[in-house]
């Protein structure tokens, strides 16, 4: 029965949180109404973390317990995690250009995001063409994934230290700066890209089931045809 | 049964002596990565006042290419005529086998940088030194961390289709702190700066190495098929 509840309440918030952002969160006195992308790219930007983190730690889990339910969930949540981080990758440059007068620099969130992005599209795609041998694949997909997330804070600092310099963007982590309007909006528009989040990976898990029961009844069928095909 | 050591040196031994017996192969690595450094001084034009600039990008680009080359055929060799199995069945623990690959692409890939630094050098018109000796550590430290991650992936790459493509695509990403490092530390290396400058990131580096051994080692039973 848990598992039906995220997308009506999904349903429900992201309503909310467009009112949220377009309407209640105040306007930022410089960057004026582009400023409201913010509601969705931070949010986003969480969502991929915790799809990259939800699919590390069922890599791990699933190397050592070797139950399929596990890379299944992994896998769900690295397509999600690779879903937000698209997202966060297009609304960061449609923020910065008229904010920043760039579309991209080299700045360390958004370098190290982009990398990340490549290391679990890398991943996406070593599972597309690992070929027949699911639990193969599998084992294969969660060293990718745990090698991928123990990368994510070194790439971080190797990119920081390139820079050499690195602006401030937001500061995020202990509120400073940011209006207690705003923080409530944004509050608001995190909880709905969490419901959407479960939403979606609750839909991609039973897909992700489903072919898996395909897959293993093909290989039934499969054997029974051989069987009745050779000679006895 | 023989102990990670002695196993580790047995394989890596047996890689470089496949390595002296067709020379060939290891010859084709090198002019490559001298290939990579020509086709930039055309693409750059590059004069000797811009190489502290612009060589150690080239260089490592050049290495970094190579060695996708060496990893894949590194292991590409293993899964011919089923090589592996013997390998797999070798009376030694399995990291002895992750060590030895590692050992032997790390001393393929430095003996390919070593003759290729002073030519590149040369190409440039940057007098050669005692830089070249103190690029040294940074050649080595950056080249395991490379080799560390990369036969891992290979192993995994030359078990799936099209896994030639796939090893630079998952390779890459994962080796950016590495290749910040190494372009950085080069840089800082050829305009004859201090240690204290960028010693930073050779700690990276080595913490990069560390790390990721360390991982490696764990993961790469799951690497092999069952």
């Amino acid at each position: 029965m848990l598992q039906r509840l995220p997308l009506p309440l999904a349903a429900i918030a992201l309503p909310l949180a467009l009112r949220e952002a377009f309407l209640a969160a105040p306007a930022e006195q410089k960057m004026g109404v582009v400023q409201r992308i913010f509601y969705f790219h931070v949010p986003s930007a969480m969502m991929a973390f915790l799809g990259v983190g939800l699919c590390a730690v069922l890599s791990a889990l699933y190397l050592w317990r070797r139950d399929r339910r596990y890379d299944i969930a992994a896998e769900a949540a690295a397509e999600l995690g690779v879903l937000f981080c698209t997202i966060v990758l297009v609304t960061g440059p449609l923020w910065a250009r008229p904010v920043w007068g760039v579309y991209w620099t080299g700045e360390v969130r958004l370098t190290s995001t982009l990398i990340l992005w490549l290391l679990f599209v890398g991943y996406l795609l070593l599972r597309g063409q690992a070929g027949g041998d699911r639990d193969a694949t599998a084992r294969f997909a969660a060293i990718v994934a745990i090698v991928g997330a123990l990368d994510v804070p070194i790439i971080y600092k190797s990119v920081e230290w390139w820079r050499g310099l690195h602006p401030k963007v937001l500061k995020i982590s202990g509120g400073g700066g940011l209006d207690p309007a705003m923080a409530r909006s944004l509050l608001v528009c995190s909880i709905a890209f969490l419901l959407l989040f479960a939403a979606l990976y609750v839909e991609r898990l039973r897909l992700g089931r489903l072919t898996e029961e395909v897959a293993s009844l093909e290989q039934q069928t499969a054997r029974l045809e051989n069987a009745e095909g050779s000679p006895a | 049964m023989i102990g990670v050591a002695r196993g580790s040196l047995a394989v890596a031994a047996k890689d470089l002596r496949a390595e002296m017996a067709s020379p060939a192969q290891a010859m084709s690595l090198f002019v490559f990565a001298l290939l990579v450094v020509v086709v930039f001084h055309f693409a750059f034009d590059l004069t000797a006042a811009e190489f502290t600039a612009l060589g150690p990008g080239v260089l490592w680009v050049a290495i970094l290419f190579t060695g996708i080359l060496a990893l894949d055929r590194g292991f590409r060799v293993e899964r011919e005529g089923g090589r592996i199995d013997g390998l797999r069945l070798a009376p030694m623990p399995r990291s002895a086998l992750y060590f030895g690959k590692v050992l032997s692409t790390w001393t393929i890939m430095t003996a390919v940088e070593i003759v290729l630094v002073p030519i590149a050098a040369i190409l440039f018109n940057h007098p050669l030194g005692g830089w070249a000796l103190r690029l040294l550590p940074v050649l080595l430290l950056n080249t395991l961390g490379f080799a560390a991650v990369g036969c891992l992936f290979a192993c995994i790459t030359t078990q799936t289709r099209r896994g030639d493509l796939l090893l630079p695509v998952l390779l890459f990403p994962a080796a950016v702190p590495i290749a910040l490092a190494a372009v950085r530390a080069t840089g800082h290396v050829l305009a004859g700066r201090p240690l204290d400058r960028f010693a930073h990131w050779l700690t990276l580096s080595a913490a990069y190495d560390l790390i990721f051994l360390a991982a490696a080692v764990l993961l790469f039973d799951h690497a092999l098929d069952d």
